[in-house]
């Protein structure tokens, strides 16, 4: 007799499994619709390969493999596919995800298969593929990738090969139907990963409750030499993983390890017939054994049924009483979850299908205070401390439940099911380790920010550095140049390279001037001077003219009207910026145009708080007015100009869609009458 | 010896002066073997900042406001650091929890930018504005918004002449939903009686 | 039809917390009976009368605090702090000190607090402490025991409780007294020469220890608690006579079995120290927490002044309790025995 070990905790609901067990598995038959969606597993979802109004055959390749943890998809039953859409799905949240909708035909086509004669003859690297090709996912609940689960690290060593048919969950009998009619394909199943994985040891686990699975084990036994079947003692939950791995070996996985950190590789007895049929027969995993039983349906039992079935047409063929049944639940009453709607598809991971009455699992009454009876600590299979966990929930104190191993925690439910306040505890921490996974991608994520941001402030200085680094040169230079035609020369001044040397200055002294407002103005003041000098010039020149009578008189008149346009438009020119000036304070000189957005922002920021909703909305439309004439005007300009028809039709989509707004702002504010 | 044995207070005097210049060569050395570089306050403050360098509080990104707060500056002018931040800054350094200043604007949703590109006309306004370097593109080139490098700090969106910059609100999916934390109102029976939702309105 | 949406699990074991304060009372049963039987029906009067005052408290507290009433009385946390309370309080006491002393540990010990699952204290031993300090004349007047005394009828009991002046009992001082205040006689003379000791630990004493006993053996099978707590408790306190017996000297402190059996050892070890809500809750804080209870109940009663020691010593372990919670951590599943605490 092999030494069993025992876990810390656990607990002994009530079982019910006899509801389900009255007959043989029985065919659910195919619906007329199929909603296959392409995440069942965990991992990326799957990469649709077919096309809306494709004609597919059964076990022909749907969606593939998106990345290393992935499976593909594969089609139920022969028929068309009618969409590829967002359904919604079986998942607590009620929301809905990419799924493949098939029509069946009923003709049930099967495509050509590929058997293995020898699997033996496969390489092991072959033989994952073909499992991974079939899209067997973890069948138990979880929904792992199984060829990813048997594709152990180079250099690590298989001990112990652990085939898992506890089924320690009240109410599901999936796996113990699955043990009593296919023990001999779970058999060969049983040595295909044997050959697969050369483990020390194989044992099948199975709790002592379900006496007629172990006897079919035992007697399909002889066709797996070197498999052990052992039986323990019926407890919740030693179907978890890691807790069937420290009953069988003695063992602990480490924390945030795997079980192959101990030498283990843990598989459900479904996804070890899955990948009899994978291997032997080459048909993909289209459908599985899902339990329908609660007090809510009439005849429960146990369903082969085909992936994408919806529940609604399942729970039919069972005598379901919707009226009596206020929540469906996915899994057992203990780690499953109440889906959003009868509509949803069966998946991979749908073991069993619970539709209990409401006398059966009551509505939860509301929780009463925690009075730390320390009872969910000693339920507890991970030997955590819940009570203090519940106060560190409840307080948002993060780093104390880091502390005290929150993650360890396997949401089995065994600490809520004790608790005598009724308190939702695995919520709790459900709730809060999604809070704390989000913190921390919140701090990367800070982090990586700071960095940017401090990698563009270096840049930032290097530019102005080096930019200050070229006009030192050139002054030098320009020195130099200087200081050589002083020296290399006699001290006759070259009145060419003055006059450059003069333009040259001065057309640096009226860039200068751009930059800054003043400058400007100055500049534009002396055009307006200067022209204005040269128009009385050209008048007093064209009088003279016309005294004199000369032929000139034309030529001079022509000129004296441009210079005077010419005076026109640099007052007006000089008007216009002394107006925008006004309105944009001197000050705005920034040099970091993000400085001057933040600047920007800020004040208006400022005016904004201080304003009533209704001033608000009044000076948002002041501002959008603004930029309605900004755009407009640019728009004109563009036009003007001639520029690109693609930055026009921008532009006027721009003046447009502000125009909308207007409208709409104008919409929200009272009629002026009431203001 | 004798003198300071026949008078008590040079003798106490002496051992006060002695112990001081114990103490005090020690502290001087201890300031001197563990001298700290730079800030080490705001470095701390830094790391709690959300680092959206969106100049909400007034200065220009997350540092320059980190060190103002550790030279007294008020701890409530983060929006997008929210209340959460406000908390976490207020039991670094001691002091009371204030609610969040409204002049600095206030708590939203994490949002990211997203350019209508069609609409986009190349000016590179938006990337001059960006303070992580967040938006590609080159001038008469259509620009686009790194997601996973935005920190949705609203700075790009202003100076856009075209208005084509949307500040996307990060919608919950399948990927980012979580149980919410159990309503602790709900230890009070007389608001409802169980974590159940009400059913969802199919047809919103 | 709305289908509800709640997380795992769906299923709730039979556990309430109101189930598990009805065990309690429950419990308490056989105490009470072997009380009335050797000190008449003060005990009974003491529950009745704090029982009702205790109902009034709770109720006043949560109007004031704005929770609705029926739901937080039915927990029955109230009626159990009364009745421990009452059970701990000499016989025929005046109704003003059974009133002051629930008033306190419900309104001051719990509520102030933020009512059941919130207080530090054990809010019964925390009246009774608050008592023993005011009202030391009347909080040390045992009544003899039957067969040594007589024992007043159920009349003159009520008389005692509501109209205190006219009733006028016989007091005697309890085993434990006898033994602080001895320190001339060997303990075989003190046994021969005071009938109150009984047999072994005081008439009377003896038999409602034994009760206490079977109570909260029933509760441990009906495993509202766990072993660990109570059995620390009565060992460590059996150790500490043990080790300073002395073979019954004049100086000795009493034998284990005195201490046992005497005083409030029982009621504390099963109804006070398993108080889950001011307890440790790891395994090894239980035995800690007892332990330590234990050693101070001796030390408290045989060096201390007051009568009994149980009140005294839970109310400075609760205070540690929260302490030894954080240092007795247990080892969670895949981690290494050095990693648990930080």
């Amino acid at each position: 007799m092999r030494k069993l070990f025992d876990f810390h905790g656990g607990i002994h609901p009530a079982e019910h499994k006899h509801l389900s067990l009255d007959g043989p598995v029985t065919e659910a038959g195919i619906p007329p619709e199929l909603v296959l969606p392409l995440a069942q597993h965990i991992g990326a979802a799957a990469e649709p390969v077919v096309a809306v109004g494709d004609r597919v055959l059964k076990g022909q390749l749907l969606a593939e493999a998106n990345g290393f943890v992935s499976v593909p998809l594969h089609a139920p039953s022969s028929g068309t596919v009618t969409a590829i859409e967002e359904r919604l799905i079986a998942h607590p949240s009620g929301h809905t995800a990419t799924c493949i909708v098939l029509a069946t035909d009923g003709r049930d086509e099967w495509t050509t298969l590929e058997p293995t004669a020898d699997y033996r003859a496969l390489e092991p690297d072959a033989l994952r593929q073909r499992i991974r090709n079939a899209g067997i996912a973890g069948m138990g609940g979880a929904g792992f990738p199984t060829a990813v689960k048997l594709s152990p690290r180079p250099g690590s060593q298989v001990q112990t090969l652990i085939i898992n048919g506890t089924e320690c969950e009240p109410y599901i009998t999936a796996d113990d139907v699955l043990m009593r009619e296919q023990a001999a394909e779970l058999m060969a199943g049983v040595q295909i990963l044997r050959h697969l994985l050369q483990p020390a040891q194989t044992l099948i686990g199975v709790e002592d409750n379900k006496p007629e699975a172990i006897a079919a084990l035992r007697a399909a036994l002889p066709a797996a030499p070197g498999a052990e079947i052992v039986v323990f003692p019926t407890k919740y939950p030693s179907g978890g993983e890691k807790q069937l791995i420290e009953i069988l070996t003695g063992k602990q996985v480490p924390s945030g390890g795997l079980p192959l950190d101990v030498g283990v590789i843990c598989q459900n007895v479904g996804s070890v017939a899955a990948i009899h049929d994978a291997v032997i027969h080459g048909r993909p995993l289209i459908s599985r054994i899902t339990t329908v039983t609660g007090e809510a349906v009439q005849h429960p039992g146990n369903f082969r049924v085909l992936l994408g079935t919806p529940m609604s047409y399942l729970l039919a063929r069972t005598g379901y009483r919707m009226e009596k049944n206020r929540r469906l639940i996915m899994g057992g009453p203990m780690m499953g979850f109440a889906v959003p709607d009868a509509s949803v598809p069966i998946v991979k991971t749908t073991n069993c299908l619970l539709a209990p009455t409401e006398a059966e699992l009551p509505t939860p009454p509301p929780a009463q205070a925690c009075i730390r009876c320390g009872l969910c600590a000693q339920a507890c299979p991970a030997s955590l401390l819940p009570q203090q966990l519940f106060w560190f929930a409840r307080g948002k104190e993060y780093d104390k439940l880091e502390q005290h191993n929150l993650f360890d925690c396997i949401e089995c439910g065994a600490c809520s099911w004790v608790c005598p306040s009724n308190i939702p505890l695995v919520q709790y921490y459900r709730a809060s380790k999604a809070e704390v996974l989000q913190l921390r991608r919140d701090n990367e994520r800070a982090e990586h920010a700071r960095l940017r941001f401090e990698a563009r402030q270096e840049r930032l200085a290097r530019e102005e550095a080096e930019k200050l680094a070229k006009r030192a040169a050139r002054k030098q230079a320009a020195e130099m140049r200087a200081r050589a035609t002083v020296q290399g020369s006699e001290p006759v001044e070259d009145p060419i390279q003055a006059a450059i040397d003069r333009a040259k200055a001065k057309k640096a002294a009226q860039q200068a001037g751009a930059d800054n407002p003043a400058g400007e103005l100055e500049k534009l003041e002396k055009a307006v001077v200067t022209t204005r000098a040269r128009l009385d010039t050209a008048t007093s020149k064209l009088e003279q003219a016309r005294a004199e009578g000369s032929d000139l008189v034309e030529a001079l008149q022509a000129g004296v009207e441009k210079t005077r346009t010419k005076l026109a438009a640099a007052e007006a020119a000089l008007q216009n910026f002394q107006q925008a000036n006004t309105s944009v304070p001197a000050a705005a000189a920034a040099v970091d145009p993000a400085e001057a957005a933040i600047q920007k922002a800020l004040q208006s920021r400022q005016a904004e708080a201080q304003l009533s909703p209704e001033d608000k909305t009044r000076d948002q439309l002041g501002k959008l007015e603004q930029r309605l004439e900004k755009s407009r005007a640019r728009l004109a300009d563009s036009r003007d100009s001639g520029e690109d028809p693609k930055i026009i039709d921008a532009l006027e989509a721009t003046v447009t869609r502000l125009e909308e707004k207007r409208a709409a702002l104008l919409a929200e504010l009272p009629a002026p009458e009431d203001a | 010896m004798e003198l300071i044995s026949q008078s008590p207070l040079l003798a106490a005097l002496l051992a006060l002066v002695g112990l001081g210049a114990v103490f005090g060569a020690l502290l001087g050395y201890a300031a001197i073997r563990f001298k700290t570089e730079g800030n080490p306050i705001a470095d701390q403050i830094n790391d709690i900042l959300p680092q959206t360098q969106c100049g909400q509080c007034g200065y220009p990104g997350c540092r320059p406001y980190a060190e103002a707060i550790a030279n007294g500056e008020a701890i409530n002018k983060c929006p997008p650091g929210g209340e959460a931040g406000i908390q976490a800054l207020a039991d670094l350094l001691d002091v009371e929890v204030i609610p969040l200043d409204e002049e600095h604007g206030e708590e939203k949703a994490r949002a990211v930018a997203y350019i209508r590109e069609d609409e986009c006309i190349g000016c590179t306004k938006c990337l001059q504005a960006c303070p992580v370097d967040a938006i590609l593109g080159a001038a008469k080139q259509m620009h686009t918004v790194i997601a996973s490098e935005c920190t949705g700090c609203d700075l790009c969106v202003e100076p856009c002449p075209v208005d084509c910059i949307d500040m996307l609100v990060e919608q919950e999916n399948l990927r980012t939903w979580h149980w919410p934390l159990p309503d602790a109102n709900r230890l009070r029976p007389e608001i409802i009686a169980t974590d159940a939702e009400p059913p969802r309105d199919r047809a919103a | 039809m709305g289908l509800l949406r709640i997380t795992s699990p769906h299923a709730h074991g039979p556990l309430s917390t109101s189930r598990v304060m009805q065990y309690v009372l429950l419990a308490t049963v056989p105490g009470v009976i072997a009380l009335t039987h050797f000190f008449g029906f003060g005990t009974l009067i003491n529950i009745a009368w704090a029982c009702v005052v205790a109902l009034g408290c709770e109720s006043l507290a949560l109007v004031l605090r704005r929770r609705p009433l029926g739901f937080y009385l039915k927990d029955c946390s109230a009626l159990v702090t009364a009745t421990l309370l009452a059970i701990a309080m000499p016989p025929y006491s005046p109704w003003w000190l059974i009133a002051v002393g629930i008033a306190c540990a419900i309104l001051l010990a719990k509520h102030l607090y933020g009512g059941l699952g919130y207080n530090p204290f054990n809010p019964a031993m925390a009246g009774y402490v608050i008592l023993l300090i005011s009202f030391p004349v009347q909080m040390t007047s045992w009544s003899g025991p039957r067969g040594l005394s007589e024992v007043p009828g159920l009349l003159e009991a009520l008389q005692a409780c509501f109209h205190p002046g006219a009733f006028d009992g016989v007091t005697m001082a309890t085993p434990l007294d006898i033994m602080r205040q001895n320190d001339s006689l060997l303990m075989e003379d003190l046994w021969a020469r005071t009938p109150q000791l009984g047999r072994w630990a005081g008439l009377g004493w003896e038999w409602v220890n034994l009760a206490f006993l079977a109570g909260g053996a029933w509760l441990l099978y009906q495993r509202v608690f766990t072993w660990h707590a109570p059995l620390a408790m009565l060992a460590s306190l059996s150790l500490m006579a043990a080790l300073f017996y002395d073979g019954g000297s004049s100086a000795s402190g009493g034998s284990p079995l005195f201490h046992l059996l005497s005083g409030a050892t029982m009621f504390g070890a099963f109804f006070i120290v398993t108080d889950p809500v001011t307890s440790a809750v790891s395994v090894r804080g239980r035995l800690i927490y007892g332990a330590m209870i234990g050693a101070l109940v001796y030390t408290i009663r045989v060096r201390g002044n007051y009568p009994d020691a149980v009140a005294f010593a839970v109310l400075i372990m609760n205070l540690a309790a929260p302490l030894i919670d954080n240092y007795t951590q247990p080892r969670t599943y895949g981690h290494h025995r050095s990693g648990g605490e930080q």
